[in-house]
């Protein structure tokens, strides 16, 4: 009987494991979720703020991070599925390889400050772009470059050597067998990285802190190299600048609630194409 | 036809190698800007300075409270987040049943895309003042808060990585501890958990290396005192914060620049130490349960 009593006590506790970081996660967005609905409506999200951020709406910062995001993608999605092509379909089998395979796979995992501070010193200094959309964007693209390669090599990986082979045999040449071949049947892969890296880039503050963002700006950007504002950068800076933190902390609320809404969207979006990908691969 | 397969190839390969490039640039940027700080302050004085005061005159820099804060915060996110993830991915492999772990496990992988800020946010104004009534403290903003705030934020990650680990053990194991008359909780703790360790063991390291290498929720909720903590319920001041709070005002080739350009050259050597032992330990995972591709 012990031995069951043991076993009863074990389980209990992963019981508890999962509900307790349930509860927690829960929490977060309950309470963003409730006490951001109060201030979301249709002015919010089209208005831009007054009064010093006490008024008004965020329509700035949505636009902003749209940009900062289409342009990091704009730019990292070419090089990032490139770079995972020539890795899984032209490159020799060779030590050098795998030394990139591995930095990559390592930068993965640099903080993104880090990335921050390179946009600082290259883009916003040393090619002069300046606090800009174009600095952001660099910035953001090259943090989820080694995603995006590694999320595309895995797709390409996945695609079985049979039916390439089946193509070269037909007569087809190498690029003809990548164009028509690997790439449409690994894309559901590779958009599943795409969409997952959109969500990262829309909830990043850190790099573009000293790259991009802004706190205050009364037009809307006009070009490449204005400075923006972002959601994410926008709840920090009402939570930390200003006069009246009450009023700001309302907004702050109705700005994460826009971006949870949206991360959690692409996310989620992500993972119903992975999954149907995934039982299509079994099925 | 020929000449076009070849024009393709090399489009391949410089796209590639410019990637590449960028990525090899960071390291380089990393070094060529954080140098310089040793011109000013050896590096034993650096690292194991014990005052922070790069605005001052003469400026000090010494960022051994910053290590210490960044120790701190994860140590106690770790003991938040490694239990708490570690239980729920032995729950989602051994007692969910097929249709809980179908919802659970996407649901845990989509509250790992919640933006750090939104973590940050939360615990300025939810957590902070709670810890600051409960445990009647001056300021709710300490290592504590940060802690826990940290360590949540964390739990999806390795939860998400550990089941992955755990569910490559092989179903023969299971069967095989099931004849020989162990119950369910004993193959769990003898058989499962052994043979699917390092793979755990990999989740958990890349799980502290993304809490060190974490920005926006330290900034906002560990309180930014740069002294060396003694409790949890002191402020203190990360690594990462320290360069996001600092670099707006560092004057361009100042130390100061070139100091926050070297403790983010420390960071990310951190991190990448972090990172090896972790690939290291998987490959090593990956051959033991014959999965080596």
């Amino acid at each position: 009987m012990k031995k069951d009593n043991i076993q009863n006590l074990g389980f209990l506790v992963l019981f508890l494991c999962i509900v307790i970081t349930l509860f927690f996660l829960g929490t977060i967005i309950f309470f963003v979720v409730v006490r951001g609905a109060k201030v979301i409506s249709l002015s919010f999200l089209f208005e831009a703020p007054r009064r010093a951020m006490t008024e008004g709406g965020v329509a700035p910062a949505i636009i902003g991070t749209f940009y900062l995001t289409l342009g990091a993608i704009i730019f990292a999605l070419p090089l990032g599925v490139a770079c995972a092509i020539y890795l899984c379909e032209y490159s020799p089998k060779s030590f050098v390889v795998n030394i990139i395979r591995m930095s990559i796979n390592n930068l993965a995992g640099v903080p993104s400050v880090v990335f921050g501070l390179f946009g600082l010193a290259v883009f916003v200094k040393f090619f002069n772009f300046g606090v800009s959309i174009l600095s952001g964007s660099l910035t953001l693209g090259i943090l989820v470059l080694p995603s995006i390669i590694s999320a595309s090599q895995e797709a390409l990986l996945a695609v079985p050597r049979s039916i390439r082979e089946a193509s070269l045999s037909l007569g087809a040449s190498s690029w003809q067998t990548i164009k028509k071949i690997v790439i449409p049947t690994a894309l559901p892969g590779i958009l599943t990285g795409v969409i997952l890296s959109i969500g990262r880039i829309a909830g990043e503050t850190a790099p573009i802190m000293f790259t991009a963002a802004t706190f205050y700006i009364k037009k809307y950007p006009s070009s490449i190299f204005s400075e923006v504002m972002v959601l994410p950068y926008h709840i920090y800076a009402l939570m930390t600048e200003g006069t009246h933190p009450d009023k700001q902390t309302a907004i702050a609320y109705g700005c994460a609630l826009i971006l949870l809404i949206l991360v959690l969207f692409v996310s989620a979006l992500a993972i119903v194409i992975r999954q149907r990908q995934r039982s299509y691969h079994h099925a | 036809m020929r000449i076009k397969e070849t024009i393709y190839k090399w489009i391949f390969t410089i796209f590639a190698f410019a990637s590449l490039l960028f990525l090899v640039g960071i390291v380089v940027v990393l070094f060529k800007e954080g140098l310089p700080i040793f011109k000013h302050v050896k590096l034993v004085a650096f690292l194991f300075g014990k005052s922070w005061y790069p605005t001052y005159e003469p400026a000090e820099y010494g960022i051994l409270p910053l290590i210490m804060g960044s120790v701190w915060v994860t140590v106690g996110a770790v003991l938040v987040s490694v239990p708490l993830g570690v239980g729920s991915a032995l729950y989602l492999d051994e007692l969910a049943s097929y249709k809980q772990k179908a919802i659970l496990k996407p649901i845990i992988e989509i509250l790992a895309s919640i933006p750090s800020i939104v973590f940050g946010f939360f615990g300025m104004v939810i957590v902070a003042p709670l810890i600051q009534r409960i445990f009647k403290l001056p300021v709710g903003l300490c290592a504590l808060t940060a802690s826990i705030i940290l360590g949540v934020m964390a739990i999806p990650t390795i939860c998400s990585l550990a089941e992955d680990a755990l569910s490559y053990v092989p179903r023969s194991f299971r069967e095989a501890s099931f004849a020989l008359g162990a119950n369910r909780w004993q193959t769990l703790t003898k058989v499962v958990v052994p043979a699917a360790g390092s793979g755990v063991s990999t989740s958990i390291i890349l799980g502290v290396s993304r809490i060190v290498g974490e920005t926006m929720t330290v900034l906002m909720v560990s309180g930014g005192a740069a002294m060396i903590p003694v409790s949890f319920f002191q402020p203190v001041r990360p690594m990462t914060a320290t360069i996001a709070a600092e670099m707006g005002e560092a004057a361009m080739g100042s130390a100061h620049y070139h100091a926050l350009f070297a403790i983010g050259l420390i960071l990310f050597l951190v991190t990448l130490v972090f990172n090896i032992i972790a690939e290291l330990i998987s490959r090593r995972f990956r051959i033991k349960l014959g999965l080596n591709r």
